[in-house]
């Protein structure tokens, strides 16, 4: 007999994506290869191509003027396709620190940050950032001092939000790749802040 | 022919205070609440009827709207000047 391992039934969901999956190949709406090539696809983005826009922001004031005016075309401009995103980058400053969340479901900047964190996408942060933000930060590590501002971001319809975190002393003269290198995915949704490490 | 917009960035506005049934983009917390223009997204086509499978036009003014969290949470214990921006279309919002 042949060893099936340790066998798991499929959830709910998983059999409806493998049924969804199955039919449509099998109508010819989509193939096999092209579903694999989306995945693939997805798994490649990540947090760095993020990172990169803002190391750019950081090092090129005229950058970081276009990309706050439309954040989409300046991704373009660093061949960085953002399909189907209208993106928005919100800058954080001395005075106000930004935080992005998606209180009706996990909208989330894909094409820049890659796969959203669970936590991103649970209840409890979803429902208590936009109403006790500097208690749900400072669970997740950050002190917002008092006499900043803070603004929420609720992408509750057409725009994605990516936070411009403000870049921190010690970094003059670094390259753009040793600044896109502090640059987390949690930089970029507001739940922490660039670090330089000693 | 887009849906002619009626506010401008700095104006006072109120959500409506209506819970219709079906596919909404306006959060409850937000709802009969007053808050200021910040900018104009554009234009797009209505979700509410996007989610029935029809085209959703004309195209409808999105606005993203400032809220001071002391404004919709009652005793809201952080900086008074704490404010959550949110995505709404033209015809959830009023004059203020």
């Amino acid at each position: 007999m042949t060893d099936r391992g340790s066998y798991q039934p499929l959830t709910y969901f998983q059999l409806m994506e493998v049924s969804l999956r199955e039919l449509l190949v099998e109508k010819g709406v989509v193939t096999d290869a092209q579903v694999d090539e989306t995945l693939e696809d997805m798994r490649r983005r990540g947090p760095e191509r993020g990172a990169r826009v803002v190391a750019r922001a950081w090092t090129d004031p005229e950058f970081r003027k276009r990309l706050l005016a439309d954040g989409t075309a300046a991704c373009e401009e660093l061949g960085l396709d953002v399909p189907a995103l209208r993106l928005v980058v919100v800058e954080s400053t001395p005075e106000v620190h930004n935080v992005i969340v998606c209180t009706l479901c996990s909208c989330y900047p894909r094409m820049l940050l890659g796969l959203p964190p669970d936590w991103y996408k649970s209840r409890n942060y979803r429902s208590r950032v936009v109403r006790e933000p500097r208690i749900v930060l400072a669970e997740l590590g950050l002190e917002v001092p008092g006499d900043v501002q803070i603004r929420v971001h609720d992408s509750t319809a057409e725009m994605r939000y990516m936070v411009l975190p403000l870049r921190p002393p010690g970094t003059g003269g670094w390259s753009e790749e040793r600044l896109a290198s502090i640059v987390t995915r949690d930089c970029m949704i507001g739940v922490a802040v660039p670090e330089v490490t000693r | 022919m887009d849906v002619e917009r009626k506010f401008r960035p700095g104006e006072r506005v109120r959500v409506m205070k209506a819970y219709p049934l079906g596919h909404v983009r306006t959060p409850y917390y937000v709802r009969g609440c007053t808050g200021t223009i910040e900018r104009l997204c554009g234009a797009f086509p209505n979700p509410e009827e996007l989610a029935q499978m029809r085209d959703g036009l004309p195209a409808r003014p999105l606005y993203r709207v400032r809220f001071l969290h002391r404004d919709l949470w009652p005793g809201y214990g952080g900086d008074p000047a704490d404010v959550v921006e949110v995505e709404i279309f033209q015809h959830w919002l009023e004059a203020a």
